[in-house]
């Protein structure tokens, strides 16, 4: 790979990257862990095997991309240049696909995107209606670009902001560029990025450093694991930018180790940029020397905390520490220190290149830019969505998401993880900043966006953070320590039928104590997902106390099942499949099922064909 | 403690400096070797890197990654983030515990699997889902599909596995 000495350099690489754009079609298969998991590698075999077989290894390209963001239907592909999409891809479909690109380019009809509203097959990506709706200015290359290789993502512009910063701006004038774009930190708390790296130039202290928060915590959200899997350069771009406004001795990426695909994909991007000379030392010919140093998190939701990551990297337990001082005053190592998030870092080559006042003209007054969701649960098209701040959940729900399956209603939204909270199906106009989420009780978060239907029990949900968080608190103070694990058996007495109505002013009571007390980030919040759904959802509360009843019919403890007679077709299916031997019948007569001997796991409800099991 | 399995510590501490950064690594190298951490993995890594063994096992037992004890030749992580949640993944879990005989996460007494919980692998457009082994991904499970998952990963379908292996060694 060739070494750049100078910005001069890496443009023309770029130039002659382009010149080399060829009408070659190429397929390019999102490999993310969502298609993974969906088979895109049989897939991506298939076609390889299928191009040999033909010896047209040399006529057709194959490219493994990063996540697409439209999950729901994976596998997925584009067919470039004609910018055919593909979707639910099976390995059989080889041999069509390749006929279609070799025989004049008519294409695939069954693999195409069928409107479900109107049952129209749809050609290209931008006019799916999921897509239709985005603004993909992070997200846009993830499809374009295969992660492992610089090139590609020297191709499509990238590092050409780093070029720019380091011959048009000075350092402070990154700063000031970051600021008046009004970019706010998009790991949750949304504070201005800008004024955070002024702080820390306010310091005289050296070494400093800046770290890359991607320990993607929250239970439901995907997005930076899909941006670092997908387009690994564009935060490492961010990074060196940021460093060289910042003065910056060397930066961390500290990313879970769940995530196997997107360490791997960092490790290969963090080589090449050193090999390029992008990293290491004199950057680009600038006398900057500054690297990239990749830790992997040990699995605790505490450290996505900025000072209890800070403490991880250190190698010690991920605890945090009382704030101020703040990692900008006194960080890792005890010097000063900047962390933001994964999209955060991605935002600013893009911030760069484009310039501030455009970054502000999206979105609304005080939140600027896109952001990334993880739309996903009770919704049909699940996946990850990059819109303008402002939109409302309505869009997000209906427009882009294709609203809730199988027709039924929609219940409630729960935003922002754990931190988060429920927001009822009526707000449903509420648009998405930052001021707005927080004031109906939720939070922005990270971005993880729930769909829950009228199935969905709110006081299961509740219960079912509670018992995360009790989980997650790293037991250093006493109000979370404590509190969650209260909060929890409150819960899980209310859901067993054996609340009082006395418990509902404890949850809140308890609820404000843990917020207003906790030391850090995790306690101050964890009550949300118990107070969101006490506001909204007082009057299921009541009736799981009042009528012992779920009307969700979840909670396990205040629901039977039965058959019924009228409709059971005696199949048997349900008897093989009952763990606890509680269904009586013979073959082909009704079947009943014995209800103390029940386990209410489900198991029959799940493959009875004519919906002859009934849950009251 | 047999004393073949500790002698893969010393080579593997022996690429690390002596930072107290390091030991996070470390312990999950050795993790990765052993497929737990043996007690006399955790001394040596204290000795190496002076840092007190009761603050190794601090950070051994706080992060859930780690494991004390030895764990399962195959780990199902089943995946109870929120979306996997309100899609049914606790009835999942339920009957894979069930059908494995076990009380609640944690290995079987055949050392064959061990279950786990994790909050989000972050397939959610794909819920529920389970991990095996931190690469297979299964997704859209049901109660019905357990015995399959089961299956494939069971001591016969390894001792199969090894026998294939074998036999393509010989080709």
């Amino acid at each position: 790979m060739q070494r750049f000495r100078s910005p001069a350099e890496v443009k023309e690489m770029r130039l002659c990257l382009e010149a080399l754009e060829t009408t070659r079609p190429c397929i390019s298969v999102c490999a993310g862990s969502g298609c993974k998991a969906s088979g895109a590698q049989n897939v991506l075999d298939s076609l390889h095997s299928e191009l040999k077989k033909r010896g047209l290894e040399h006529t057709v390209d194959i490219k493994s991309t990063g996540c697409h963001g439209f999950c729901e239907k994976g596998p997925v592909m584009i067919v470039w240049p004609e910018k055919v999409f593909y979707n639910g891809v099976s390995q059989s479909d080889a041999k069509d696909i390749v006929n279609s690109v070799t025989n004049g380019h008519k294409p695939v009809e069954k693999l195409l995107y069928k409107d479900p509203a109107t049952g129209v097959r749809v050609l290209h990506e931008h006019d799916v209606p999921f897509y239709a709706r985005q603004k993909r200015i992070l997200f846009g290359n993830n499809g374009k670009l295969d992660p492992k290789d610089i090139r590609d993502y020297i191709k499509v512009g990238g590092y050409s902001a780093l070029c720019r910063a380091l011959t048009e701006f000075s350092r402070e004038q990154v700063v000031e560029s970051v600021k008046k774009s009004g970019l706010r930190g998009r790991g949750g708390a949304g504070f201005p990025t800008g004024v955070k790296w002024e702080a820390l130039c306010a310091s005289k202290t050296k070494p400093r450093y800046i770290v890359c928060n991607a320990d993607e915590g929250d239970p439901g959200a995907f997005m930076d694991r899909s941006l670092l899997e997908g387009n690994p350069h564009s935060v490492i771009e961010g990074l060196i930018i940021g460093a060289y406004a910042l003065e910056a001795n060397a930066a961390y990426i500290y990313v879970r180790a769940e995530y196997p695909l997107a360490v791997e994909h960092l490790g290969v991007a963090i080589q090449q940029a050193q090999q390029c000379g992008l990293l290491g030392e004199n950057i680009l010919g600038s006398g900057m020397s500054f690297n990239i140093h990749l830790v992997q998190g040990a699995g605790a939701f505490v450290c996505g905390e900025e000072t209890a990551l800070i403490a991880s990297i250190e190698g010690k337990v991920g605890e945090p520490h009382p704030r101020p001082p703040y990692p900008v005053q006194k960080g890792l190592w005890g010097k000063p220190t900047v962390i933001n998030n994964v999209k955060t870092w991605a935002s600013v080559p893009v911030i760069i290149n484009k310039g501030a006042d455009w970054y502000a003209s999206i979105g609304t007054e005080r939140s600027k830019g896109t952001m990334v969701f993880s739309l996903v649960g009770k919704i049909n098209n699940t996946g990850l969505v990059e819109v303008p701040m402002g939109i409302t959940l309505r869009e997000m729900i209906y427009t882009i998401g294709g609203g809730i399956p199988k027709g039924k209603q929609l219940k409630a939204i729960q935003i922002g993880g754990p931190s988060g909270g429920c927001i009822p199906a009526s707000m449903i106009d509420l648009p998405i900043d930052y001021e707005a989420l927080t004031q109906a009780g939720s939070m922005m978060g990270s971005g993880g966006m729930v769909v829950m239907d009228e199935d969905t029990c709110m006081v299961d949900v509740a219960r079912y953070f509670m018992e995360f968080l009790e989980e997650e608190s790293c037991g250093k103070c006493f109000p979370c320590r404590e509190g969650t694990q209260r909060l929890k058996e409150i819960l899980n007495r209310i859901s067993a039928g054996k609340g009082t109505e006395e418990d509902l002013e404890l949850l809140d009571d308890a609820g404000w104590m843990i917020k207003e007390t906790s030391l850090c980030g995790l306690g101050q919040t964890a009550p949300n997902p118990v107070l969101s759904t006490l506001r909204y959802f007082r009057d299921e509360y009541i009736t799981h106390i009042r009528e012992k009843r779920c009307p969700a019919k979840v909670c396990k403890e205040l629901i039977v099942y039965e058959i019924d007679e009228t409709i059971c077709d005696g199949c048997h299916a349900c008897v093989r499949v009952c763990a606890s031997e509680a269904i009586l019948g013979e073959k082909d007569k009704a079947h009943q099922i014995e209800s103390a001997k029940c386990l209410k796991c489900g198991a029959c409800l799940e493959v009875c064909q004519p919906k002859a099991v009934l849950v009251h | 403690m047999p004393q073949v399995e500790i002698d893969k510590v010393e080579p593997l501490l022996d690429q690390y400096e002596a930072q107290r950064t390091n030991l996070i690594p470390i312990l999950q190298d050795v993790q990765d070797t052993y497929r737990y951490l043996p007690q006399e993995a955790l001394r040596k890594i204290s000795k190496k890197l002076r840092v007190p063994l009761t603050e190794v096992y601090q950070v051994a037992t706080f992060y859930r990654c780690f494991s004390l004890v030895p764990r399962g030749r195959h780990v199902i992580q089943v995946c109870l983030g929120t979306a996997c949640h309100v899609r049914g993944a606790p009835r999942v879990l339920d009957r894979i515990l069930r059908d494995l005989k076990m009380a609640g996460p944690g290995t079987s007494s055949d050392l064959q699997f061990t279950v786990e919980t994790v909050r989000c692998i972050g397939c959610c457009g794909l819920a529920p889902v389970a991990r095996v082994d931190n690469t297979n991904t299964h997704p859209h499970l049901t109660q019905t599909k357990v015995g399959g998952l089961l299956k494939k990963y069971d001591q016969k379908a390894d001792e199969a596995k090894a026998a294939r292996e074998a036999s393509h060694a010989k080709i």
